[in-house]
């Protein structure tokens, strides 16, 4: 059952060769089974799921079951679930029990979803390998000593290890299409302000937003029909209709326009993840599309952009972190000064203090023009860059991550090198477009990542074309060899 | 103003300042550590000097939207109980902080 597609488990369901209690426990076992050996959940949900999963064969038995009835999913931790812990990966939120859930969990159990628990991820969504979550590294599940990728990497593991069907992500600067390519999966960033913020915990306001990291284009079009949406609870939730994904999976794309930038395929980029990439996009051209070298001048100036962009944002938000209203407090603090310092001191990891540290720089008197006005007008550049190629292109596509996964520990000591990781992804959420990456050919046993970048609210371009690739090849079904 | 002894490196006492701003307790053994990687992360960042942004105009927001307004009415019911009852120290509806004033 692990393997079927979302919409044949829905079939399987709807026929009744198998109940939703029966599709949840199935991935319970295997969780209980493998994840030991990935740690890609910090919390399971058991009792309630099942409680969840009967309701959704009442509804199925009924005849009034969905797409998503009864289909077992998984939630990063980054997302507020209302009566279940939501650590966000760091010591802070430990003991945090949310009381009221997120859009997105909101709309994905309206859909009927089960979710199975909750995904491990870097601390605050802060990492590329999915190292510094309070909880410990997750492992990828093609070779056990090398990375995930962050910092949705518990729930990339989790989807390419099929220990769920699909999971949820966020993504501030690559954080759904890292850790997609390094697993070999889909993952999909909406455009900014397509799915509500309200109830996922804030990093950089600016550039998060929240995705899907499912095996195919077509379970991520489901999740995201779902998840999509206004919401008048997120300020700058887009008020923009959501079309129907579905109904253009199955469009041609002859006469497709792809602009591949000559910044994404330069110095830096792993020859195999090149050739891997290439090979991808000669599938596309046989399909009818069409490749037309472009330049984007300035997106290699977008993760010195980004390291001010995103730690000043989140120096503010994890303000809030004080000791008092909820998430650790030190013990005796001996005045308010020393709650707050030492309780955020203990509560947060190296990784979490640093940005707010330079975050907090950067805004202090007499830097704020040289940090932060700077990196806005460089900002502005990188989206024009964007607006511009889109008058010629349909869609932008290139590596998603300039190598396949690297091994655990490799970087920790270096975050700038870290920081890398993201040089092809972090662009397209300073632009706020969207972005989805889909898996090509392994190099030497690890999966590699096509990403595509849309125009704005263009993800059912994006799915479509990921869609007929995927439509065309299989490496997308391809199962880590110790997880089948 | 946090000195700094030359363009792009920060000291001990840096970051101790910065530590103090953020509200953060930070460790004497630990201010050279977190200084020299602040410091490696400052020179990724000023290779935004490359490029004279003069006049552009700042970008601080992907979407070009105004602030929403909602109608002036009461649409949140009263929620203390089930918000308070995941802060670490509260007594009769209020949170519970050391003492502030002597």
């Amino acid at each position: 059952m692990h393997d079927l597609s979302i919409a044949a488990l829905a079939a399987g369901l709807r026929e009744k060769r198998f109940s939703s209690r029966e599709l949840t426990a199935h991935f319970f076992e295997r969780i209980e089974r493998l994840d030991p050996a990935l740690n890609s959940c910090i919390t399971i949900d058991h009792d309630a799921a099942l409680v969840v999963a009967d309701a959704a064969d009442r509804r199925l038995a009924a005849g009034d079951g969905g797409p998503l009835t009864g289909i077992p999913i998984l939630h990063k931790d980054i997302l507020l679930t209302k009566g279940l812990r939501t650590s966000c990966g760091s010591r802070m939120l430990d003991n945090f029990v949310p009381p009221f859930d997120a859009t997105v969990v909101e709309r994905l159990a309206a859909a009927g979803t089960v979710m199975l628990g909750k995904a491990n991820m870097d601390e605050f969504a802060m990492g590329s390998s999915n190292e510094t979550s309070y909880y410990g590294p997750v492992r990828n599940p093609w070779e056990t000593t090398r990375v995930p990728g962050g910092s949705s990497g518990g729930s990339a593991a989790a989807v390419a290890a099929r220990l769920c069907t699909a999971a949820t992500g966020t993504d501030t600067g690559g954080s759904i299409r890292q850790p997609a390519a390094l697993c070999g999966i889909t993952g999909i960033k909406p455009t900014y302000g397509r799915c509500s913020r309200y109830g996922m915990i804030a990093f950089a306001s600016s550039l998060d937003q929240a995705g899907v990291l499912a095996r195919s284009a077509a379970d991520a079009a489901l999740l995201l029909q779902a998840m999509a949406g206004f919401d008048a609870r997120d300020s700058t939730s887009a008020e923009a209709p959501v079309p129907d994904y579905a109904a253009t999976l199955e469009d041609d794309i002859a006469g497709l326009r792809i602009g591949l930038p000559k910044e994404y395929f330069g110095e830096g980029l792993d020859t195999g993840v090149e050739t891997s990439v290439r090979a991808a996009l000669a599938e596309l051209e046989k399909q009818g599309a069409t490749l037309v070298d472009i330049s984007l001048p300035n997106a290699p100036l977008s993760v010195p952009v980004y390291y001010v962009v995103a730690p000043a944002e989140c120096s503010s938000n994890l303000a809030r972190f004080d000791g008092v209203r909820y998430g650790h407090r030190c013990e005796a603090p001996a005045d308010l000064a020393d709650l707050y310092k030492r309780s955020r001191a203990e509560g947060f990891g190296p990784e979490v203090k640093r940005r707010i540290m330079i975050g907090t720089y950067a805004l202090s008197a007499g830097y704020y023009d040289a940090y932060y006005l700077k990196a806005q007008q460089l900002r502005q550049l990188i989206a024009g860059d964007f607006r511009r190629a889109f008058q010629d292109v349909d869609v932008i596509m290139g590596p998603t991550t300039p190598t396949t996964a690297f091994a655990l520990g490799a970087k920790t000591d270096d975050p700038v090198a870290m920081y890398l990781n993201d040089i092809y992804t972090i662009a397209t959420n300073l632009a706020g477009l969207p972005g989805l990456s889909v898996p090509v050919a392994a190099v030497n046993g690890l999966p590699v990542g096509l990403q595509m970048i849309g125009d704005y609210f263009a993800e059912g371009r994006l799915l479509n074309v990921a869609h007929q690739l995927q439509q065309a090849t299989d490496w997308h079904w391809a199962l880590p060899p110790e997880f089948g | 103003m946090i000195r700094r002894a030359n363009a792009m490196d920060l000291d001990s006492t840096d970051v101790a300042k910065i530590a103090h701003l953020a509200q953060l307790q930070v460790a004497d053994t630990d201010l050279d550590a977190y200084a020299a990687d602040l410091s490696n992360i400052l020179h990724l960042v000023e290779q935004m000097n490359a490029v004279d942004t003069a006049g552009v105009e700042p970008m601080a927001h992907p979407l070009h939207m105004a602030q929403r307004l909602r109608a002036d009415a009461v649409t949140e019911t009263d929620q203390r109980e089930a918000f308070q009852s995941v802060a670490p120290a509260t007594e009769d509806g209020l949170y519970l902080v050391p003492k502030v004033i002597e």
